[in-house]
């Protein structure tokens, strides 16, 4: 069995495939020439391929603005290959220089293939049906029938016959031209332009939006307004211009979850609700809204998002004065998604006698693991909610590196030049603290009490103008690809000759232009014309 | 009737779809292997027909010449249709034992079960259309490979939706999920079809029983082109609206996205390339399976593998970030809705 030929019949706009370099170029030659080679079919399909081939790599490697804690992972398990990666901007993928050149071109060679093709487009609406070939026997779909009817009778009722299944038609001195599904090329201009518009959309969207987030503890008392200062991590675009952050503010009245108790999901959490309180301006009306997962906040071109929940343990802490040298709802990250088993430090920077850093593990439902063998093992959180709440603390006093003035995280103790507080054996110091307990500390540091447990949220913030427009243009797409697919241009022709014994031979033919047609459908058509020229003459000789 | 009586009837039911599925099988092996001796018969005997033509026709003459095989045809034709009606029961009753009730499309093995269901009901309806019965031996393999698959590999307990999964959009973005790898699948399984046949020069057997490559070529370009607007719907319209409720951003570049990405990017290059380059046949056909490869390594190697992607499915496939602040749940949550509080956020 052999290969299927190739099809010879595609629209004439497409034949500009790569053309030879003559010798001897002048600069504008080879200027002309790099733009065909880029504008045509075959360039335009070799950068789709690679398009697809350069996005793999992003979904391997960690990305630095998707996963940055996995970046730095790996950074520190493949100390070798990391620098190397580093400049083949093999983190960044998305936004490496090699992908944009691989779209900008693919942009490009798009713009160059279209614009021809409006202009192409254009000429083809206004034009009428090609004349009906010399030889129409020769067409792969053709038909031909003797009837003593004149020629010119024949000729106009093709015309009515063509026009009724909504061809255009052109009728000639013995032949009748039709043709139609002119809105296939449409809707692959359309196609490609909305490709445009997605781009456009975008660009907008990266360029002046932007994405914050914000751990923001429950209550009144913990307030976020929108702007750069209040942000934990903030993502602007590059020409992102402050001034365009609606001044809003909100804060957190209430959270509530679902813990699952029963079931196979059993400590799983659903139904996450927190009620805002929030104005859309500085002094506005207050009103309340229940951001849910899947229901946003939109405020102007704003939207808020709750993406996260975690414990806040209000720890106090006394110095060896007898004065409260730290007292407040302290954010504990989970470093398990099920159990919230959650990590967090307390710095008390300005207790005397000695500074003091507190570091250590949340447990909202604490239990001691077992092994196999029903021996204890770490202790561990089995539920996420609440239920029976412990703190374990480690201590740590000296210098905590708050006093150099380098910016430090809130999440992070720094033990440089800290000692650990151990017992009196010399084992670590360590507090185990139920709500409501007070430990005094050794080494007359003083006393921490674990007075309570607050909730945090992990809101997010972002604006991506243009969001609409990508979405637009998406929709055009898809109206232009269907389009584009499933209208089937065709040209028809009709042919009728008085024969010299004065019978008329009438000559029928067809041409699809586009692929993936089925043969029954044309030859249904083709049979259609033909009845409708015939069907007619037997009605009008029977009157 | 309660949850537990629905989860046990949907599990019945995919189990009684995948024996009906099984017996057409056998149906149409049944006709294949009557085929081949009827062709060898007719190849001895020196008649006209099997040996020479061109398959449609052979299959005819044989048709004639043994009516059992046609029987075994028209039979697995008739049991295919009745295991996708059981297979759709088994669907509901799946969403219907779920508490509160839902579409059945939470997790891989639910997946699976519609996947296949589409698959096995657009080659149904297909029949009722074009002739495309031939595909039939193809057609329930797969279905029955798929469904032991699910049933044997994957988690399979009915559990309450995530948050981030409970929204319209689910049903809009996987209904069109699905049904275009369904096409996309059939579409494969022409291409595939397509470059065998065309290394074939055999006159019996089931090669020589399906239409010539011209046919293959096109009925593959048409699963293709049917496929393609849909599954531009469900990842890059749908897809985006909804990843923008749920994450905040519509576009994340999670491993799931990059390979739903890939695979339009290769099936757009498909469909190009027969456009305007002229690629038919077996270029075509490469690239479809191409892409057929891109589309099943999203659905099973980004579940199993991808421990970044926020749409893994598969059980105890769940990250172990050492940091995350969830909305998800268990580890062997659905769908992690997550973000990473990295330790060097100052706030000091």
């Amino acid at each position: 069995m052999t290969d299927l030929k190739p099809d010879l019949r595609h629209r004439p706009s497409d034949d500009r495939q790569a053309t030879a370099l003559p010798p001897d170029l002048t600069a504008r030659e080879l200027a002309r020439w790099s733009w065909r080679q880029l504008t045509s079919m075959r360039t335009a399909l070799v950068l789709l391929l690679l398009l697809a081939l350069a996005s793999i790599p992003g979904s391997v490697i960690p990305q630095e603005n998707i996963d940055s804690l996995a970046v730095s992972q790996w950074r520190d398990d493949h100390p070798r290959l990391a620098p190397v990666w580093e400049r083949l901007d093999l983190f960044d993928v998305y936004g490496s220089v090699w992908f944009s050149a691989i779209y900008i071109l693919l942009m490009i060679s798009l713009v160059g293939c279209i614009i021809p093709r409006l202009f192409v487009y254009a000429r083809a609406v206004r034009a009428r049906p090609p004349r009906a070939p010399r030889h129409l026997s020769r067409l792969p779909e053709s038909t031909s029938y003797v009837t003593d009817e004149a020629p010119e009778d024949v000729l106009e009722r093709a015309v009515t016959a063509l026009r009724g299944r909504r061809f255009r038609v052109d009728a000639g001195d013995d032949s009748v031209a039709a043709e139609r599904g002119h809105l296939r090329e449409a809707g692959n201009l359309v196609f490609h332009l909305a490709v445009i518009v997605v781009l456009v959309g975008v660009a907008v969207g990266s360029l002046f939006g932007y994405k914050g987030g914000v751990i923001m503890l429950n209550g009144e008392d913990y307030g976020f307004s929108n702007n750069l200062t209040q942000y934990d991590d903030f993502a602007p675009g590059a020409l992102f211009d402050p001034d365009v952050m609606e001044p809003f503010s909100f804060s957190i009245t209430d959270f509530q979850v679902d813990w699952l108790t029963e079931g196979e999901r059993a400590g799983m959490a659903r139904e996450f609700v927190a009620e805002l309180a929030y104005e859309t301006e500085p002094g506005g009306e207050t009103k309340s809204y229940d951001l849910r997962v899947n229901h946003p906040l939109s405020i102007g071109g704003t939207d808020v998002f709750l993406i996260g929940h975690g414990y806040a343990p209000v720890i106090t802490i006394r110095d060896g004065d007898g004065e409260v040298a730290y007292s407040g709802p302290s954010v504990f990250l989970p470093t398990n998604a099920q159990t919230f088993e959650s990590f967090g430090v307390v710095k008390a920077p300005d207790a005397s006698p000695a500074q003091v850093g507190l570091e250590g593990t949340f447990y909202p439902t604490f239990a001691m693991g077992r092994d196999a063998d029903g021996n204890l093992t770490m202790p561990a959180s089995v539920f996420g909610d609440a239920f029976d709440p412990l703190l374990s603390l480690f201590v740590y006093t000296g210098d905590l590196g708050l006093d150099d003035g380098t910016p430090s995280s809130v999440y992070v103790l720094d033990k440089a030049k800290a000692t650990q507080v151990v017992k009196d054996d010399g084992q670590p110091f360590r507090m185990d603290l139920r709500p409501g307990d007070t430990v005094t500390l050794p080494d007359d540091l003083g006393t921490v009490s674990f007075d309570g447990l607050q909730r945090w949220n992990k809101i997010q913030v972002s604006r991506s103008p243009g969001k609409l427009v990508a979405l637009a243009g998406v929709v055009l797409a898809l109206l232009g690809l269907l389009a584009s697919l499933f209208i089937r241009p065709r040209r028809m022709w009709v042919r009728a000759r008085r024969q010299d014994d004065g019978t008329t031979l009438v000559e029928v033919a067809r041409l699809d232009r586009s692929s993936g047609g089925d043969p029954e459908d044309g030859a249904a058509e083709l049979d259609g014309v033909v009845a409708a020229l015939k069907g007619t003459t037997t009605k009008e000789d029977e009157t | 009737m309660t949850d537990e009586w629905f989860e046990v009837f949907s599990y019945r039911g995919v189990i009684g779809a995948a024996v009906l599925y099984f017996l057409a099988m056998l149906a149409y092996f049944y006709e294949l292997a009557g085929l081949r001796s009827a062709a060898r018969t007719a190849d001895q005997e020196g008649t006209a027909g099997a040996a020479g033509a061109a398959g449609a026709v052979g299959t005819q003459a044989v048709a004639v010449a043994a009516p059992r095989t046609a029987v075994a045809a028209r039979l697995g034709l008739v049991l295919t249709g009745f295991a996708a009606v059981v297979h759709l029961a088994a669907l509901v009753a799946r969403g219907l034992a779920a508490d509160p009730n839902r579409v059945p499309w939470g997790n891989m093995y639910e997946f699976t079960i519609s996947g296949t269901f589409v698959v096995a009901l657009i080659f149904v309806v297909s029949t009722l259309r074009i002739d495309i019965e031939w595909l039939g031996p193809l057609v329930t393999t797969f279905v029955v490979a798929a469904l032991m698959a699910a049933f044997l590999g994957l988690d399979d307990t009915v559990l309450p939706l995530p948050d981030a999964l409970n929204s319209p959009w689910l049903v809009i973005h996987v209904v069109a999920a699905v049904i275009s790898t369904g096409a996309f699948t059939v579409g494969a399984l022409l291409s595939g079809l397509y470059l065998a046949k065309a290394r074939s020069s055999s006159t019996t057997g089931y090669l020589a029983r399906v239409p010539d490559l011209k046919v293959l070529d096109r009925l593959s370009y048409r699963m293709h082109a049917f496929g393609f607007p849909v599954w531009t719907f469900a990842v890059l319209i749908t897809g985006p609206i909804w990843a923008h409720q749920a994450w905040g951003a519509y576009w994340n570049w999670d491993p799931k996205e990059v390979w739903a990405f890939i695979t339009w990017v290769v099936y757009a290059a498909y469909l190009h390339a027969r456009a305007t380059a002229g690629w038919r046949g077996r270029n075509a056909a490469i690239l479809a399976l191409v892409g057929a490869a891109t589309l099943w390594f999203n659905f099973i190697g980004i579940n199993f593998f991808s421990s970044s992607s926020q749409h893994s499915y598969a059980e105890g496939a769940a990250p172990e970030m050492s940091v995350v602040v969830g909305l998800a749940g268990p580890a062997q949550a659905v769908e992690e809705v997550g973000v990473v509080v990295g330790p060097d956020h100052a706030r000091a």
